[in-house]
């Protein structure tokens, strides 16, 4: 092993730090070797993606390190788990699936990590600071900590995640390094109108485009409205990291290593300059959806990323816009919200979910669609203001899906059928 | 005669097969079925295929950090591809194969190849791999898409968990 290591990192691979922490060392230095770094580093906090996908290899993974000892070293948050464990009964998901999953969930929480179980984790408890060096696994939540929040991570995938919190260290390299954090292509958003950048669809659309435009570079954006919301950063972080590789973008005055556009490259030229037209933005609207309009839909799907308060409040007045009309949920479509415990423990101090619940929504926490199986055999076409659910739900449920802004997703879910105002360019 | 290419390689091992070719990127989780070995994504160009025992080469990985799970379980489940080749190293390819041989002694081989090679690989080329990141070409290999390719025709399989 060329990697260059420290007294301590030996002695987890020698096995001084019981099984886990030798194979967790073993991983991190293969994966240094990998990436060609010439040492390891420290992490001070850990979040780990590896507790979401309920596989075999995963349980059986994530057992082994718990029954070798593994303990994490580090403060460690969990993105979702596959389980709603208060209320997975209520979702029709069966008692084998729930008993893995419990079991799966429990190896991790007895390793020490912290039971948060939400994929927007920078909107919940053990936030990173600027600067800190941190291992994350979950795209969307590797894209906002870089670029929101200014903490330093490199996309790490399931099972790295762990193996990182159990030592402590990573291999040193990537965006950990502040020369590997400048930009590298521009995008220029002075064709798009201020009006278009208040709708939150339109960060999830950006995103979309971003990330296949931008491949696995780093992308400026110049000329995003400051005054975006983390829930808008949120939806562009999670289309970013789908359709690409984003693992950070800076947006000129908005994000903390981004002041100017001279400071976002760093002393870089951009390699190449995008104005980005309402015509891509348009192309990339099309694009998140395979269902049609007019199509009957069967479910709607809010929270991909999880949902936040603000969220929480922004649906209610929606509704209430329905209900004061006297108009209801569709019989025939299933309306799911997804949270975590934290935002949902705000959102119970308000009156937010009665109004969701009274219109029909179902809200279920610690888990997604994706990984928890809610969704029936019966469901063809779903419905999200998500432009990362929109991404994977054709090939993860078997669904058409049809993306818009969760206005329009309240409007279909009424009428029982997709029903979107004319593009997002003329208002939502 | 056969072409002989020298690959970085990422995850060691031996392999043989037929190559199954994309310029798109794949995110493995959402685009590959760990239980069928299907490529899923709808809207990548490989929609449909079966890449088991394949020779999968794809410009890099994209997308979900939950790529590496999803490849460990395919190697479990026995429908993993052959081998993943790739013109930019991409760790979380990696990994799923590094997991899942310190846990099961199991791995496919992960190799990354220059730009030039990586696009003068064609479908269905026959590719044998070494240990040492040695690709061997057969020098039969058209580059034609009808030889034994396993296609259905964007087909969804539904998941069932």
């Amino acid at each position: 092993m060329s990697v260059k290591l420290s007294r301590q990192d030996n002695e987890f691979l020698d096995g001084g730090r019981g099984k886990a922490g030798r194979m967790a060392m073993r991983i991190v230095v293969r994966m240094a070797e990998v990436v060609d770094a010439p040492e390891l580093m420290d992490i001070s906090q850990a979040h780990i993606d590896g507790c979401g996908l309920l596989s075999d290899a995963g349980l059986e993974f994530a057992e082994t390190l718990a029954a070798g000892g593994g303990n994490v070293s580090v403060p460690t948050t969990l993105n979702m788990g596959p389980l709603d464990l208060q209320n997975w009964e209520h979702f029709g998901v069966n008692k084998e699936f729930a008993a893995k999953a419990i079991r799966q969930g429990k190896a991790y929480t007895d390793m020490g990590c912290i039971p948060t179980w939400s994929c927007a984790p920078y909107q919940g408890y053990l936030t990173p600071r600027f600067g800190q060096q941190i291992a994350w696994g979950e795209s969307n939540a590797i894209c906002y900590a870089n670029s929101v929040l200014g903490a330093r991570t490199n996309r790490y995938g399931d099972f790295m995640d762990i193996c990182a919190a159990i030592t402590g260290r990573v291999p040193k390299c990537g965006l950990h390094l502040k020369e590997n954090r400048r930009g590298q292509i521009l995008l220029r958003l002075a064709d798009i109108e201020p009006a278009i950048m208040r709708s939150t669809a339109f960060y999830a659309v950006l995103g979309h485009y971003l990330g296949s435009a931008a491949e696995d570079k780093i992308p400026v954006i110049e000329g995003l409205d400051a005054a975006v919301s983390s829930d808008q950063l949120k939806a562009l972080c999670a289309a970013a990291a789908s359709a690409g590789a984003v693992a950070m973008f800076h947006a000129v005055g908005v994000t903390p290593e981004a002041n100017s556009l001279e400071g976002a490259f760093g002393g870089n030229e951009p390699e190449r300059i995008i104005d980005v037209s309402l015509s891509d933005l348009q192309e990339a609207w099309d694009d998140l959806s395979t269902a049609k309009e007019k199509d009957k839909l069967d479910l709607v799907v809010l929270g991909c990323p999880h949902f936040s308060f603000d969220e929480f409040r922004d649906l209610a007045g929606l509704i209430r816009q329905k209900t004061e009309q006297g108009q209801r949920l569709a019989p025939e479509v299933k309306f799911v919200i997804i949270s975590c415990q934290s935002s949902y423990a705000l959102a119970q101090r308000s009156e937010y979910l009665d109004v969701a619940r009274g219109f029909g929504a179902e809200i279920t926490l610690d888990t997604c669609v994706f990984h928890t199986p809610m969704v029936g055999g019966d469901t063809k076409v779903i419905m999200t203001n998500s432009g990362k659910c929109a991404y994977y739900a054709p090939g993860e449920l078997g669904v058409n899906v049809a993306f818009g802004t969760m206005a329009d997703c309240v409007e279909s879910a009424v009428a029982g059928c997709v029903r979107r105002k004319e593009g997002l360019w003329k208002g939502s | 005669m056969e072409r002989v290419l020298k690959a970085r390689v990422l995850v060691a091992g031996r392999a043989e097969g037929t190559a199954t070719v994309s310029k798109e990127p794949l995110s493995l989780w959402g685009g590959l079925c760990p239980r069928t070995g299907e490529i899923i994504d709808r809207r990548h160009e490989l929609a449909g295929r079966i890449v088991t025992g394949r020779i999968l080469v794809l410009p890099w990985g994209r997308g979900s950090s939950t790529s590496s799970a999803t490849l460990m379980e395919s190697i479990k489940a026995g429908v993993a591809p052959a081998a993943i080749i790739t013109m930019r190293v991409d760790p979380i390819l990696a990994l799923g194969s590094i997991v899942s041989d310190e846990l099961y002694g199991r791995s496919i081989p992960i190799l990354v190849v220059e730009p030039g090679d990586f696009q003068s690989i064609r479908q269905d080329d026959r590719i044998t791999i070494e240990s040492d990141g040695t690709l061997s070409i057969a020098a039969d290999s058209d580059g034609s898409l009808q030889s034994g390719q396993l296609f259905t025709r964007r087909k969804i399989n539904r998941k069932r968990r």
